[in-house]
């Protein structure tokens, strides 16, 4: 960690956002985490997306669990609102705060201990209700917080610092999340910024539940030798299927893309997402053939990254639920509460 | 692009703003931390060695190093480096013991310098540490040319210049006051020197040949000769009423002396607009705060005689047309103007003059009548025969003279023992890592957001009742103290090691001014504009890194706005980036060569340039 608070320097360059906002405004507290850990550059991306989309910070709401990856949420945005959830419990407060109100925008930040052990049931259970967030694993195959122990993404074979070999199958949250219904699926690494932030602007525009798995090394437990979530391993077994750009409303575009090439696809909110294909033969709209190659890859040794499922404008949690547009702190007391007239109509249907 | 050479000199002493914008290369941010750490008199040191003038400099010098300040470009004003350096030469302490010793033996050279300026005082002050035998001649009956016949008591008290002049002629300097030399021919034919430095300045003011010059002699004067005959106390009044034809620096002097000799009413008349003159911003500023005013766009047309006196003058009243890019791309009349006026000093420039040098010795001059003089040696084209200061390539200022008065010293001595003039000691960088431990810097890399200080004046009304009461007081200790703490200090460097980068972006992530980019490498143009921030101002280089290990990718710096604060080092994970202190080693005469590094440094090296030079400031 460090010590050194960034110094604030208003140089006269600093590019500005539609909000007249820079890049520092979306900062937050001091990274305490390991000089080098992969979460940090994922927190540097949450920064960009969010600075590039110009969401007014009051509207960012950060959520989390426990984990080094689980305290970044107080590095960015602190002009924004935040939980911090006891361990693997992100999902139920975030499910609280959305009910509570639609219009925020959700980011959960979670690690690969935090999602796929002890929440893993809470994860799941937020995706089958389309909960509109968006959801970051930041992936390093470890415990980082509790020093370096096997997560249940750690890979057969892969060895720890001390030298032992994980033994049990790794759960992969981005097969998962496909098996649950999820509509946006996407995995990425922290060292792949030209990735992540267009991902991330895209899971913050999508309606709905959108997963970013991130692979982002533990520069102090699992970037040795023998590690398979280690920098040098992930750049050597890393292949980009479909790039994703994300094009704001508001914005033209500008690149040109061949016919075939490119597919741009418009979202709910009139922004678009342009899907490129890398991989030849890979459909990131046909969620069984992407399943299938994911696993094709996996057994090879290779992580398979970019948008890899795309589905666009489903009904989300509160178009399942019909609950109210308003949200609940604005919603007038009479309207709220039945009275005890209107309590007793209700509790006399479940008699 | 191609990686970057950093084992190139040029390339670490470049980042140093300051240093590299500075004639005579002065260790800009070690003399600032030692200011702040209260060490004034090693601080005043740290200056002798490259400038000589410490307290002269600290409230005269031109200060090519302030516009070239990073600060500048980080906030909008640089650091307040002059005032700092005098600040130091107030409060130190007696120096005379850390002074270059000078040996009773001598080394049977003799050394003839024409002229008691600051260029020859230079070459005598590195020369006689030597063992040699230094001659001054100097017309005048005391020393210090322009410093003391020209710059006005009021910027620079004559203690001042006795105490710096004393510290080099005490060194067993020869000096002959009252002395001119009316033919260098006899001078070499008869003297018995072994070499001869020509310091003897740009003497001639220049005219304004007009209608009525002649009728109006009586009160027209020329700017240099009249501010020496104010120096050595000749002139003691002037009209009320007072014309200065001119806007650079010699007509600042001239127009504040005039008010301290009576004048009431000083116009200073310019024939061009204000973004075209040629005196500093603060000597303007401080001329305005006296309330002299200035005319633009009036061009002399000539002087008015009326019963036998001058009147006043008349000017063209100009109109220009002047284009985006900021050049006068037409001109016209548009009427006359009178204006009523005592007195007239032209200050509009000066030339050189040597009506004393044969022009069968050997001794070429240009079409202008300029000597031939080399600019990285200093010897004319005749051997043994060397100029610096103004005489050698026109007026330019103090420090330059003072690196002048360096550069011949080496030529000189070298000339001397019959080496090769230019087969120079090269400029060296040494490099120190500041790491301590962990999150342990040596250096204070806390960024400090305050605005630059400025310096106390004494007040309107009591700076006029003496000809040379210093109008600027200087810092006190809070403003020295808290203006030491902008610097960035430049010198101490982020070193980059390929080898060890993993690529984590963490660098890249915390830099607060958006230096770093790790990405594909590609030509200059492309590169510059794909970075994380825009890189816009080429006159600041892109640091190009050798592929990294990983992708093949490099690490680009612009080294534009980088604070130094040292932030990338802490974050990275492999110590691939490192403060290291760099110290430029610039020759000076009696260097050895090559010297073998300290334990611990790193040296870089390369060619000496000399005055091709070129320093952009920032933008
Ligand atoms: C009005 C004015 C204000 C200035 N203000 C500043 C300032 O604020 N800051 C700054 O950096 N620069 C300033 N300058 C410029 C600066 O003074 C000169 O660039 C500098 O003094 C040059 O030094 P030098 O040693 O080459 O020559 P000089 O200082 O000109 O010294 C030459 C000496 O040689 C003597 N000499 C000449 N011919 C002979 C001879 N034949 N025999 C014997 N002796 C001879 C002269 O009497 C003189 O003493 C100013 C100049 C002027 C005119
Ligand atoms: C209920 C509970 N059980 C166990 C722990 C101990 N614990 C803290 S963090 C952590 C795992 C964090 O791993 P991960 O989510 O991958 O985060 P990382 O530190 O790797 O980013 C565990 C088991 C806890 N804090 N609370
Ligand atoms: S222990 Fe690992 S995950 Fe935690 S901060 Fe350090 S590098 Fe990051
Ligand atoms: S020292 Fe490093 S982190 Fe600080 S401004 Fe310079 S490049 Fe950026
Ligand atoms: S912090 Fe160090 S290892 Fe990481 S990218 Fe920067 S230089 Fe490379
Ligand atoms: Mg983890």
């Amino acid at each position: 960690m460090t010590f050194i608070p960034k110094p604030r320097i208003d140089h006269p360059n600093l590019p500005r956002n539609a909000l007249g906002l820079t890049r520092r405004d979306y900062e937050g507290a001091l990274s305490t985490l390991c000089a080098g850990c992969g979460h940090d550059s994922i927190t540097a991306a949450i920064v960009e997306a969010c600075w590039d989309l110009a969401l007014r910070p009051e509207t960012v709401v950060k959520l989390s669990g426990i984990g080094c990856s689980s305290k970044t949420t107080a590095y960015f945005v602190s002009r924004g609102h935040g939980f911090n959830a006891v361990h693997g419990r992100m999902p139920s407060i975030a499910t609280g705060a959305n009910a509570a109100n639609r219009h925020l925008h959700y980011i959960g930040v979670s690690g690969d201990g935090d999602t796929l052990s002890i929440g893993l049931g809470q994860f799941c259970h937020a995706i089958r209700r389309n909960l509109n967030m968006l959801y970051i694993i930041e992936n390093n195959g470890v415990y980082g917080l509790t020093k370096g122990q096997f997560s249940a993404s750690a890979d057969v074979g892969s060895k720890a610092k001390k030298g032992e070999t994980n033994l049990q199958p790794p759960i992969d949250p981005v097969l998962l999340a496909l098996t649950l219904g999820a509509s946006f699926v996407a995995r990425s690494f922290s060292g792949d910024k030209r990735q992540l932030v267009p991902l991330i602007q895209a899971g913050l525009r999508h309606k709905g539940f959108a997963l970013i798995d991130v692979l982002s090394p533990c520069v102090t437990f699992n970037d040795h030798e023998g590690s398979t979530k280690s920098y040098a391993y992930t750049r050597e077994h890393y292949e980009v299927a479909v790039h994703a750009d994300f094009i704001p409303a508001e914005r033209e575009i500008a690149v040109e893309y061949s016919a075939g090439e490119a597919l741009p696809v418009t979202m709910h909110d009139g922004s678009r997402i342009v899907l490129r294909k890398l991989a030849e033969d890979y459909d990131p709209t046909d969620r069984i053939a992407a399943m299938a190659a994911i696993q094709e890859h996996m057994r090879a040794g290779e992580y398979l990254t970019g948008l890899l499922y795309f589905e666009p404008s489903n009904r989300e949690f509160h178009d399942i639920c019909g609950t109210t547009d308003v949200p609940l702190n604005s919603v007038p007391y009479e309207q709220l509460s039945p009275g005890k007239a209107g309590l007793e109509k209700l509790l006399a249907r479940y008699r | 692009m191609q990686p970057t050479d950093t084992s190139h000199p040029d390339y670490f002493h470049r980042v140093v703003d300051c240093q590299w914008a500075c004639p005579a290369h002065t260790d800009v941010p070690e003399y600032i931390r030692l200011i702040a750490q209260g060490r004034f008199t090693e601080a005043y040191m740290v200056n002798r060695r490259s400038n000589v003038f410490p307290g002269i400099l600290g409230r005269v010098c031109d200060r090519p190093c302030e516009p070239a300040c990073r600060r500048g470009r980080v906030e909008r004003k640089p650091v307040a480096i002059c005032r700092l350096k005098r600040y130091a030469a107030d409060h130190r302490d007696e120096v005379r013991a850390l002074l270059p010793k000078v040996p009773r033996v001598k080394n049977g050279h003799r050394i003839a310098c024409i002229g008691a300026g600051c260029a020859s005082l230079t070459l005598a002050n590195d020369l006689m540490p030597l063992g040699y035998e230094v001659t001054i001649f100097e017309q005048h009956g005391a020393p210090g040319g322009l410093m003391r016949t020209n710059i006005p008591a009021f910027r620079l008290p004559q203690s001042v210049l006795d105490e710096e002049i004393g510290m080099i002629l005490d060194m067993g300097v020869d000096l002959r006051l009252d002395t001119p030399i009316r033919s260098l021919r006899a001078l070499l034919e008869d003297g018995g020197f072994d070499a001869i430095f020509i310091g003897s300045g740009a003497p001639r003011g220049k005219d304004l040949l007009l209608p009525g010059r002649e009728e109006a002699a009586a009160n027209v004067h020329i700017g240099i000769t009249w501010l020496e005959s104010v120096a050595f106390g000749h002139v003691d009044r002037i009209g009320e009423r007072v014309l200065i034809i001119g806007v650079g620096n010699t007509a600042m002097d001239c127009c504040r002396t005039s008010l301290r000799l009576g004048a009431r009413d000083v116009k200073v008349m310019a024939r061009k607009p204000r973004q075209f003159f040629k005196a500093s911003e603060w000597e303007l500023e401080d001329a305005e705060e006296e309330r002299v005013q200035i005319v633009v766009n009036r061009s002399p047309k000539a002087f008015v005689v009326r019963d036998g006196r001058l009147a006043g003058m008349t000017f063209d009243v100009m109109e220009y047309d002047i284009d985006a890019s900021g050049r006068i791309t037409g001109e016209r009349v548009t009427g006359e103007e009178f204006f009523p006026a005592d007195d007239v000093i032209l200050a509009i420039g000066q030339e050189n003059a040597f009506p004393w040098i044969e022009r069968d010795i050997g001794i070429e001059f240009d079409a202008r009548d300029v000597p031939k003089v080399d600019p990285v040696t200093f010897q004319s084209t005749r051997e043994g025969v060397f100029f610096g200061g103004d005489a050698a390539f026109g007026p330019k200022n103090i420090i330059w003279a003072v690196e002048h008065g360096h550069q011949a010293a080496i030529s000189i001595d070298r000339y001397c023992r019959g080496e090769s003039l230019t087969d120079r000691p090269r400029p060296r960088v040494t490099l120190q890592s500041r790491k301590m431990g962990i999150h342990e810097w040596a250096y204070a890399n806390e960024y400090s957001p305050v605005e630059r200080r400025l310096v106390p004046h004494v007040s309107l009304k009591e700076r006029f009742r003496k000809i040379d009461i210093e109008v600027e007081l200087g810092f006190t200790a809070e403003q020295a103290a808290e203006e030491t703490q902008r610097c960035l200090n430049c010198d101490v460097q982020t070193v980059f090691d390929a080898k060890l980068c993993i690529e984590c972006d963490a660098c890249v992530d915390i830099c607060p001014v958006d230096c770093l980019t790790i990405t594909e490498n590609g030509p200059e143009d492309e590169l510059r504009m794909r970075l994380k921030a825009p890189a816009l101002n080429r006159s600041q280089p892109l640091f190009v890194s050798a592929p990294l290990r990983q992708t093949g990718r490099v690490m680009v710096k612009d080294e534009n706005l980088c604070v130094h604060c040292g932030l990338c080092a802490e974050r990275c994970p492999t110590a691939a980036w490192d403060m290291q202190k760099s110290h430029v080693h610039w020759p000076h005469a009696g260097d050895v060569p090559e010297p073998a590094p300290r334990r611990g440094e790193r040296v870089s090296e390369g060619r000496v340039k000399g005055d091709e030079r070129t320093v952009e400031a920032g933008v």
